[in-house]
């Protein structure tokens, strides 16, 4: 594989400037609907903001990397005597839990850091600037993504199987 | 399609146990957006004036904004309105959070609660699926508790929570609703849920909003977020720092409270203390704040930091927003140590931190005048602190004096007798005020304080700076960039009102200015509790975001429905119509539009009386205060006159005519 030239791109969150008031979450959802910016609605949005205002709990986590299966175990951090869920910090759509999956379609999210835009959006709404953006370069071995559909259908076939999948894509192509 | 509304309510019979999900006209919506409007169409309709706070037949509608869940920032508030037990007129406190938001991502723009249920129960709304859960287990505990009781029950920390403490299941009559860190707090609505058996909602929505224009409401709001940190990095010089930014009062940020605590009164709205402010206080109170303040928050997509989480060692954590932070303080005559101590229980209560701490005051001012005696208060400390403590124990569990004190100051006066009755000085409309006594008549603030329909003045005041700059330089420079101003002339109101002299109080601004004057700020505060628009950021600070301007292009955008700013000043006046027409059928009549009298010293009879006539005259009432049939005819609600005919409220045109000559 040859080497090529990637652009990393790095979203900083200072937890401490974090006001909790879900906005990143918010312009997420909307960016990502279709038509843009037509609908709203945090349960969708590739960024959820695990908030505990009493424990003073506030810890955006973006979506990461979908997975067919759930860790062997799980984590549980105590950060200066703050208790965080079980794998809060981990940014898999994983079966082991309901977050970063479309709420009707079970499908996974994964955060493209709004990849038309000058910087992510929920970076541009943080006016606070509890996330903030970064870019850089570095040199990496060339890999073959999976194009967003692809990432979908493994999800469906890890889901349901191959076999069931097909079927009903050729029953649903008859009835159009 | 149904855009930044979802166009359902939630009809809730908790007497049946019956639960509905009703489409609703959207024609109402065109005539009053939502929220705050489309509540009192409600209570219009279904609430005749016969229904007593604590009957089945009264609703409690807890009510998004039409603006809510949609990427406007500061679009975040709840409209809670029933008929309040304490003033027997319309109350609609709002709280702001993330309540308002999840209710439409839910599905419902309102959930709308009548009946009562015989055992503690508690709503759980998740999308499609409604429940009305048992709450036996949750009888007595605090509010905060609750929520997050609720929310390790249900196992979905996403839940939004509301409810009520000790003080709403026993009907006390300043019952607060409390959700994550705000408050729907005045006028007792608290006390009607605790009487419909209702302790909590809960609510949960992964559903969409839509926008009828969503790329056009994406470049409004940019320029919103664009314009809120240039506006607070530019605080108007010549206003009280909490005052001169954008949010509500800065309470949790600034130190500074020389003015509060040397301009409002001490005790039952008391006392002054000119030089209170000392080095040593400054110091004491500053060191106080910063050791409990562990982060300043905010609500449901808006940038503003008006709240805190308050960690006071050895109690319980909790969330405060605002002035409750000086309110027991200074009724108490105690350090802001003590606020803060005592804020933490009084928010487990669910109480207004308004009108409890002035309860507990006037109870103890009574005490002193011999009124009250020993005997009404078995086993009281000594201390002031521990007996506010000892009386907030009582209020919220209606024992011994605690349940008269419990039906707040005006009906607890009446009760006591005695010439207890003379020791309400501070309420208007039988509602605790601000603990605010002045000098010379202010005409704006006269006429807000007295036809308030919130009878709250801080949801009246503000796009119209408090006070008189000293120089016509500082004027001259505040009104540069005042493009906020609905018209030229309120910008001329300004640069000539001065100080002291011609152009001063009572008699500047004249009684035409004060009246227009008013008129904006109130119809402001209007539009904002139609959308659920955080006054903050709206109605509430000078040369906010959002103002007469450019609301109409967000509201069309958002919503789809073509308004422009005539229009929506039109619904804004329907609105607060609507709202008044309910309370005269209630009863209320220009007798009941004054505030405390002595409120200021200097009082002008025949000014005052002006005042209320011209005001009156604009907002097209007659000289009773009553809404008159051509200004019902023009805002399309003839339905209000046919039934004030029919109640023999406004007779017709001639026997009117006919009564003012006699």
């Amino acid at each position: 594989m040859s080497k090529v030239k990637k652009k990393v791109k790095v979203i900083k969150i200072d937890l401490d400037k974090c006001n909790g008031c879900r906005a990143c979450e918010l312009i997420c959802s909307a960016y990502h609907a279709t038509p843009k910016y037509s609908s709203n609605n945090p349960a969708r949005a590739r960024i959820r903001l695990i908030r505990e205002p009493l424990q003073d709990v506030y810890l955006p986590v973006y979506a990461g990397e979908y997975t067919a299966a759930e860790c062997m175990g799980r984590d549980k951090y105590v950060i200066d005597g703050k208790e965080y869920d079980e794998c809060a910090f981990c940014r898999a759509s994983c079966p082991s839990r309901d977050a970063f999956k479309e709420p009707d379609s079970g499908l996974p999210l994964k955060c493209d850091m709004c990849e038309d835009e000058e910087e992510p959006l929920c970076v541009k709404w943080c006016i606070n600037d509890a996330l903030t953006y970064e870019e850089r370069e570095e040199e990496v071995e060339e890999e073959a993504m999976l194009e967003e559909m692809e990432t979908g259908l493994k999800s469906l076939i890890d889901k349901y199987g191959l076999e069931n999948l097909v079927d009903t894509i050729a029953r649903m192509s008859q009835k159009n | 399609m149904r855009y930044a509304e979802t166009g359902y309510n939630l009809e809730i019979d908790l007497s049946r146990g019956n639960i509905e999900r009703v489409e609703t006209d959207p024609r109402l919506t065109e005539l009053h957006l939502g929220g705050l409007g489309t509540n009192a169409k409600i209570l219009w309709d279904r609430v005749p004036p016969e229904v007593e706070p604590f009957s089945p037949d009264n609703l409690l509608i807890f009510s998004a904004g039409l603006l809510c869940g949609t990427p406007a920032p500061g679009a975040n508030r709840t409209i809670v309105s029933t008929i309040s037990p304490q003033t027997l007129y319309m109350a609609f406190s709002m709280m702001g959070g993330f309540f308002a938001p999840e209710l439409k991502y839910a599905g419902y723009d309102k959930v709308i609660i009548r009946g009562k249920s015989p055992n503690l129960v508690y709503l759980w709304i998740n999308n499609d699926k409604v429940e009305i859960r048992d709450a036996s287990h949750l009888q007595g505990k605090g509010a905060v508790e609750t929520a997050e009781l609720i929310r390790q029950e249900l196992q979905e920390p996403n839940a939004q929570v509301a409810a009520i403490g000790l003080a709403g299941e026993n009907r006390v009559y300043m019952a607060s609703i409390e959700h994550s860190r705000s408050s729907a707090s005045r006028l007792g609505i608290g006390a009607v849920m605790g009487d419909k058996g209702l302790k909590a909602i809960a609510v949960r929505g992964t559903k969409d909003i839509n926008i009828a224009r969503p790329a056009e409401v994406i470049e409004f709001c940019n320029e919103v977020l664009k314009y809120i940190p240039v506006r607070d990095s530019n605080p108007v010089p010549g206003v009280m720092p909490i005052l001169a930014g954008l949010g509500s009062p800065k309470e949790m940020l600034i130190h500074d409270e020389q003015w509060h605590t040397e301009n409002f009164m001490w005790g039952n709205a008391r006392t002054r203390r000119k030089d209170f402010w000392t080095k040593d206080v400054e110091e004491k109170w500053k060191e106080t704040q910063e050791s409990v303040r562990t982060r300043l928050i905010s609500c449901y997509n808006c940038p503003m930091k008006c709240g805190a989480i308050i960690s006071v060692p050895g109690i319980s954590t909790y969330m405060m927003k605002c002035f409750s932070k000086l309110t027991y303080t200074m009724a108490a005559y105690s350090d802001l140590d003590f606020g803060f101590r005592i804020a933490q229980r009084a928010t487990e209560y669910g109480v207004d931190g308004f009108s409890t701490p002035q309860v507990m005051a006037f109870a103890l001012e009574l005490y002193e005048a011999g009124i009250l005696t020993d005997q009404d208060f078995p086993g009281m400390p000594s201390d002031t602190e521990g007996r506010f403590y000892w009386l907030l124990d009582r209020i919220v569990r209606r024992e011994g004096i605690g349940d008269i004190l419990a039906n707040g100051v005006y009906w607890a006066a009446r009760q006591i007798g005695k010439g207890a009755e003379a020791y309400d000085h501070n309420t208007i409309k039988k509602h605790e005020q601000l603990p605010l006594k002045l000098s010379m008549l202010n005409p704006i603030y006269f006429l807000m304080w007295a036809t308030g329909e919130k009878i709250n003045i801080t949801q009246i005041e503000g796009n119209f700076p408090q006070a008189p700059f000293e120089t016509r330089e500082e004027r001259e420079e505040f009104v540069k960039d005042w493009i906020h101003v609905p018209h030229e002339k309120f910008k001329e109101y300004f640069l000539n009102w001065e100080l002291r002299g011609e152009n001063a109080f009572p008699y500047y601004p004249t009684v035409e200015a004060t009246c227009e004057i008013v008129d904006w700020q109130e119809t402001m505060h209007y539009i904002d509790d139609a959308l659920g628009m955080c006054a903050g950021l709206s109605s509430f600070p000078l040369k906010p975001p959002y103002h007469i301007h450019n609301l109409p292009i967000l509201i069309s955008a958002a919503a789809g429905i073509e308004i422009d700013k005539a229009e929506l000043w039109k619904i804004a006046k329907r609105n607060r119509t609507l709202i008044r027409a309910i309370n005269v059928r209630r009863g209320l009549r220009r007798k009941d539009d004054r505030p405390p009298d002595n409120h200021w010293k200097k009082r002008f009879p025949e000014l005052e009386a002006q005042l209320l006539d011209a005001y009156y005259e604009l907002k097209g009432f007659n000289k009773e205060g009553i809404p008159t049939k051509e200004s019902l005819h023009e805002l399309g609600m003839d339905y209000i006159s046919e039934d004030f005919e029919k109640r023999g409220i406004l007779q017709n045109e001639q026997s009117e005519e006919e009564s003012q000559g006699n």
